[in-house]
């Protein structure tokens, strides 16, 4: 295990909200690429968070584009450093809508032309940067204010979609274990060719949980096997251990959705549908891990 | 090199000539073949330049847009619904000050779906913050394509360029041409504001309404310091290689007292109209208007204008002549609109809308009688 470096790459004074959880992700990813690296940003929280022109919170260049933009503009940014032999990590940071949704053909794309990148997506189960509005991601039963009876369909399973581009390096991470995911980010910029990341972000306003807890949210959701941490290398799966110990006595779901005001007054029937998700999401990857299919 | 091509290879080999760094494209009737032959040309080792195969035309622009802001020439070609597909990306672009060069192989909009020439899908773009050429001959597409790269990256300007070219009637058709070796018309490509880690930047962070209209005003002055520049490029382009080209192309326009306006094709077909006309003793000229977008001061006295579009903007009026008419108030135009969705459009026919001209008046070919 190496150590986190102390170097900075995200200045105080963003204008992110109190407990933001993204921040504190790409904090972390930041810390694992170094210096040479260049941010793509679609449309989302981190386009405002890092603050107004003529300022920016970074210190590394980043590059805001258009919301369904994100993989394409990082395709010809690649492509353009290795027309030029340069080594520069070109990372996308974008968000759950830019990425299930509005942006998904081109991640797609990209993806499937082998383009040398790391694409990550922070998801934080809505349009967070307009005031918590319903995306792909979304889970079912959760209130956002484009369904405020609560969510009736499940969330879109990102990682199944990514895994069927057959990527070198995917895995799932969430700032709650930020070794897990500093060591997962500094292998998939090792690794040549696309890179995936999916990291659960809790997010205060639109969970609807108070800021100090954002980080303990986290990980009651590895603890309850809501959210799993795994990472596949060249097509091996290997659960992470966070989530091998949790998976040794999950954590009661209700505990995760009770500390949520989204989920007030989610119906029994849609905690038993979360319930079976979970259950056939854990069974699919141990069996995946075990070799067995 | 003296061969022959269509306007489509010529358009090909001019990038070639231009040595980009980045090519991404999506292919689309009648654009494809451009995008086939650079594909072929890398593959060849001809051209050094990454191709990216992309899965669209809106991802085409976006990794041109990528590709551009590390420092690097780009090129990317397109038509009709992808020029459309496009159009977010096309204001980013613009926006964020990038020299794209692309090449616009005019057609029409569905529906229903047509994949003949129609300069509607450039007019629907008039107002991106890009530099627009409209071209009549394959020699003219290859020129124009080579000095668009040099235009676009000039530091005055640095705005994307897009080259256009009539469906069909120039994309395939085949006819003689000059290539150059461009040697230093086309020095290497210096953007001041390229990405670089060792001096991190924000680039199109949140802009505050004390600031955006600045950069929408810096558009502007690119737009208005561009005739000097595309003159100077015009120019040395005469110098070095002895074809001269201007804002207009003008075919006996001295002593004519009705000028035909047109872009692209059409200016062609009207030089035969003229000398129809000139026999019969109406003393007619053609201008045809090669720059677009910045729209070129034009010079016609008080003559009579028959201003043909090959497009229309429904609830108002042609393009061309709405242009012409918005500069020059006390303009004596007839509006004509012909060659929507490639409809065949002849010399004969021009020389008769200029025999039957209503001063003042609007005329659909086909249509009115």
């Amino acid at each position: 295990m190496s150590e986190i470096p102390k170097e900075e790459y995200i200045e105080k004074c963003t204008t992110a909200c109190a407990g933001c959880t993204s921040s504190l992700a790409l904090r972390y990813v930041l810390k694992a690429a170094g210096p040479d690296t260049v941010l793509v940003v679609p449309a989302c929280c981190t386009s405002i968070l890092q603050g107004a022109y003529p300022k920016t919170a970074f210190s590394v260049p980043v590059y805001n584009i258009a919301f369904a933009a994100a993989a394409a503009c990082a395709s010809g940014m690649s492509e353009a450093f290795l027309s030029m032999g340069k080594k520069t990590n070109v990372i996308v940071y974008a968000g759950d809508g830019g990425t299930v949704d509005i942006g998904i053909q081109a991640l797609s794309g990209a993806l499937e032309r082998g383009t040398d990148f790391l694409y990550i997506c922070y998801d934080n189960e809505a349009y967070g940067n307009t005031g918590m509005q319903r995306s792909g991601a979304t889970p079912a039963g959760a209130r956002t204010t484009t369904t405020p009876g609560g969510k009736t369909d499940a969330k879109k399973d990102l990682d199944r979609i990514i895994a069927a581009h057959n990527i070198p390096y995917q895995a799932t991470a969430t700032p709650a274990y930020p070794k897990d995911l500093y060591e997962k980010v500094k292998t998939a910029l090792a690794t040549p060719g696309p890179s995936f990341l999916h990291i659960l972000i809790p997010c205060p306003p639109g969970w609807r949980i108070s800021s100090d807890m954002s980080v303990t949210v986290g990980k009651m959701a590895v603890k309850t096997g809501s959210f799993v941490l795994w990472e596949r290398k060249y097509g091996e799966l290997t659960i992470s251990s966070p989530s091998k110990t949790a998976m040794k006595r999950r954590a009661p779901l209700r505990d995760y959705l009770s500390v949520q005001g989204r989920f007030k007054g989610i119906s029994d029937k849609a905690v038993n549908e979360l319930e079976q998700a979970i259950e056939k999401n854990i069974t699919q990857l141990t069996k995946e891990e075990a070799g067995e299919c | 090199m003296l061969m022959v091509a269509t306007g489509n290879k010529a358009v090909a080999a001019a990038v070639k000539d231009a040595k980009p760094s980045v090519v991404a494209a999506y292919p689309i009737t009648p654009q494809s073949e451009v995008v086939e032959k650079i594909a072929e040309y890398v593959v060849s080792g001809e051209m050094q330049a990454r191709y990216i195969p992309v899965e669209s035309e809106h991802s085409a622009m976006t990794a041109c847009i990528g590709a551009s802001v590390t420092g690097v020439r780009t090129f990317t070609a397109t038509s009709s619904h992808g020029l459309l597909y496009m159009h977010e990306m096309l204001h980013w672009a613009a926006g964020a000050r990038l020299p794209i060069v692309m090449a616009n192989i005019n057609r029409s909009l569905g529906p229903g779906w047509n994949v003949w020439a129609e300069h509607t899908d450039a007019y629907s773009q008039r107002d991106s913050g890009w530099l627009q050429f409209f071209v009549a001959d394959v020699q003219e597409a290859y020129d124009t394509t080579l000095m668009a790269f040099r235009i676009a990256e000039n530091t005055g300007i640095l705005l994307p360029v897009m080259v256009n070219l009539d469906g069909f009637l120039l994309s395939h058709i085949i006819q003689s041409l000059d290539t150059v070796d461009p040697g230093d018309y086309l020095p290497p490509m210096e953007l001041p504001h390229a990405i670089d880690t060792a001096n991190p930047a924000g680039y199109g962070t949140l802009t505050g309404p004390q600031d955006h209209f600045r950069f929408r005003w810096e558009i502007e002055r690119a737009m208005r310091n561009a005739p000097a520049v595309i003159r100077e490029a015009e120019d040395e382009f005469f110098k070095r290689f002895g074809r001269k080209y201007g804002p207009t192309d003008e075919y006996l326009c001295e002593d004519a007292d009705v000028l035909i306006l047109s872009l692209g094709t059409l200016g062609r077909e009207a030089e035969v109209s003229v000398d129809i006309l000139r026999k019969e003793g109406i003393k007619a000229g053609s201008m045809r208007v090669r720059w677009f977008r910045p729209f070129p001061e034009l010079n016609f006295g008080d003559r009579e204008l028959v201003v043909i579009d090959r497009g229309y903007s429904f609830g108002f009026g042609g393009v061309l002549a709405d242009s012409i008419r918005s500069r020059y108030h006390d303009a004596s135009i007839y509006s004509v609109i012909a060659g929507l969705g490639g409809q065949e459009v002849t010399y004969d026919d021009i020389a008769g809308f200029v025999r039957d001209r209503k001063m003042g008046e609007e005329f659909w070919f086909g249509v009115d009688a």
